[in-house]
């Protein structure tokens, strides 16, 4: 029988923390999106891995024995191809599930109540988007591998983990921006006004330097993410065969640019969830 | 409209919402509070604010001004602290798609930092009190709309909430499934569980609140018991009467009327033409004549089937509002019947419904 006034006043503060922080919550967060992905994981790479199968094939093979491209074309192309996929796979991971979420299962309602900040759950979507865009990325190598019959790389390993990261990273916090900006009924439209420019401006089938010849479309692509992923997953994959850009600077301007598109894409992420 | 509870759960103090671009506000200096145990009905029609007062305690709103709190906890302040005690099953169904039933409750009890025992416990015992025992390893996107709401209800009590807020649970259920769901809010109640729902369903406020507050446009307009409630509407008390004249003569329903509404007590008289549906609690009547039947066209025996003693048609009938109880008023009428030669066939007393009292504060007209 402890003094009924020290009950009183400690009762609310013990029964609102009982378990866990809110990093328990993000934990249990993310194990649900990895839980859902794994139980579906033949249906996801079959979707995240097409389209860069068939630029590899394509471009690396079909055209290199046709001689409209150079023998080691394949070699620059999949560098490039898995910065792309690692980019495109976080932006859509992202994107898509918010529009779907927010507006039409409204599944994240039962998140958006869970004992975490508002703002954490929006960086477990960029979290867990980035794993995703890693995975897929990853899993393009053996592909690189087995359809151009051998790669010729000299791996930088600190270099192709940092770019890899960062590329995960800036494109779902890309996707985070999307999917919270953009209606629900526009974002047909948004996917193809932002995805295909972004598809063919980051310099991913080519080596930055050698725009020199088109100076406006140079300038043009800087503007987007991933010609600087592209560009250090050269850097770290064929270091010696083409230019590229210093790594450094690639890195700065890609982390850069992660925190800010990530900043606005949480605010635009509370502005959907909270009115 | 505000009195102070001594155990208060929920404290909602001159809450106000205002959406940006919108003339008017959504919620217009709400005050209410919930005891624990409590189950507390906010009643109005669509529009009326009672989802956004909800939305700001459950933290997905940012009120405007006022303060809403949850076992003192300031909800706009520390969402984070508030969204542990309650929880919310909202009018739409938001079950994760991708998950099966069972999982359902599991990850969220996760979210909640339960651990795992003791989710694997819970989630066995709610989906068998929810009747979804053998439905566990289903997918819920398959789910019918009384399953759905079930399994959001026991999805929302395996953390164990302080406070449970159910917006419209039983709208577009059948009634068994609405039963079953009435059934579930009075074992929480048993259990000390605060309960706060909205509904625009009379029956249910007055089934399951044992306060209820009316809400429209923005505003609370009166918060009592259901029985305090229908007190308030004018004419407390209504009587309904069936008058038949002797064989071979109409009642005379002009003089009839007039001396009714003469009678002290009564405020106003209402003839009501046969094959009207009687107030709430009359049920369907010994006088639903046959429809389309004029009045008084029946057999000269005047005897229904079953109908033992009451004529089936036939004779005229009243309500009576009365400004005193229904009851005391039936002497006088019976003696003015008397004096008319006329007598009374059958009586019925009423009192005002709480879907009177809404109408009594909301009005009739319609909501868009």
């Amino acid at each position: 029988m402890t003094a009924p006034t020290t009950t009183e006043a400690t009762a609310p503060v013990a029964a609102a923390r009982p378990r866990g922080g809110p990093w328990r919550a993000f934990l249990a967060i993310l194990g649900r999106d990895l839980f859902v992905t794994w139980n579906e994981l033949p249906v996801f790479l079959v979707q995240v891995i097409l389209q860069p199968f068939f630029i590899i094939f394509v471009f690396g093979k079909v055209l290199t024995n046709l001689g409209f491209a150079q023998a080691n074309y394949g070699d620059v192309l999949i560098p490039g191809t898995i910065a792309l996929t690692i980019v495109l796979t976080a932006l859509q991971s992202t994107a898509l599930p918010l529009v779907i979420e927010f507006s039409f299962t409204r599944e994240i309602e039962d998140r958006l109540l869970a004992p975490l900040p508002t703002s954490l759950v929006a960086v477990e979507k960029v979290v867990f988007a980035a794993l995703r865009g890693l995975l897929a990325g990853a899993v393009m190598f053996p592909i690189g591998w087995l359809v151009l019959g051998g790669l010729h790389f000299d791996v930088q390993p600190g270099e192709l983990l940092v770019f890899m990261v960062l590329g995960a990273l800036v494109g779902s916090a890309m996707g985070l921006l999307l999917g919270t900006a953009v209606p629900a009924n526009r974002i047909n439209i948004a996917f193809a006004v932002v995805l295909t420019p972004l598809l063919f401006t980051g310099a991913s089938q080519y080596p930055w330097a050698s725009l020199d010849s088109l100076r406006w479309f140079q300038v043009i692509t800087l503007l987007n993410p991933l010609t600087y992923v592209s560009e250090g997953m050269r850097a770290a994959l064929i270091p010696g065969l083409v230019p590229h850009m210093t790594p450094w600077v690639a890195m700065l301007v890609v982390a850069g640019a992660t925190v800010a598109i990530a900043a606005v894409g949480v605010r635009g992420f509370i502005r959907r969830a909270v009115d | 409209m505000t009195e102070p509870l001594d155990d208060a759960i929920v404290e909602v103090s001159d809450l106000v919402k205002r959406y940006p671009k919108r003339p008017v506000n959504a919620v217009d200096g709400v005050s209410f509070s919930v005891g624990r145990g409590e189950v507390f009905g906010l009643l109005g029609p669509n529009g009326a604010g009672k989802t956004t007062t909800i939305g700001v305690l459950t933290t997905r709103v940012v009120p405007t001004g006022g303060v809403a709190r949850i076992q003192g906890i300031d909800v706009a302040r520390d969402p984070v602290a508030a969204r542990r005690l309650l929880a919310v099953v909202p009018q739409r169904v938001n079950l994760d798609r991708s998950l099966s039933a069972r999982r359902n409750l599991l990850f969220h009890a996760a979210y909640f930092g339960v651990p795992p025992a003791e989710r694997e416990r819970r989630a066995d015992e709610l989906l068998d009190q929810f009747g979804l025992a053998d439905r566990g390893n289903d997918k819920v996107d398959r789910f019918s709309g009384g399953q759905s709401q079930r399994l959001m209800i026991a999805r929302a009590l395996m953390h164990e909430p302080t406070v449970l807020f159910l917006d419209e649970p039983t709208t577009g259920l059948d009634p068994q499934a609405r039963l079953f769901v009435w059934d579930r809010v009075r074992d929480l109640r048993e259990r000390g569980v605060t309960v706060v729902l909205t509904t625009h369903d009379m029956d249910e406020a007055e089934a399951l609140a044992d306060r209820v507050g009316i809400m429209d446009n923005g505003r609370l307009l009166a918060l009592d018991t259901p029985a305090a409630l229908t007190a308030l509407v004018p004419g407390d008390s209504m009587l309904e009467i069936n008058v038949a004249a002797p064989a071979g003569r109409e009642v005379d329903t002009v003089a009839l009327e007039a001396g009714l509404a003469a009678l002290p007590g009564v405020e106003r008289v209402e003839r009501v033409r046969a094959g009207a549906p009687a107030f709430a609690g009359a049920g369907a009547g010994p006088w639903g004549g046959p429809p389309g039947g004029p009045p008084g066209a029946g057999p000269p025996w005047g005897h229904g089937n079953g109908a033992a003693g009451a004529p089936a048609t036939g004779g005229a009938r009243f309500r009576l509002y009365c400004t005193v109880d229904a009851a005391a008023m039936v002497a006088p009428v019976i003696g003015l019947l008397a004096q008319s030669g006329d007598t009374l066939d059958d009586l019925n007393l009423g009192r005002p419904s709480l879907e009177d009292v809404f109408i009594n504060f909301t009005g009739r007209r319609l909501r868009g």
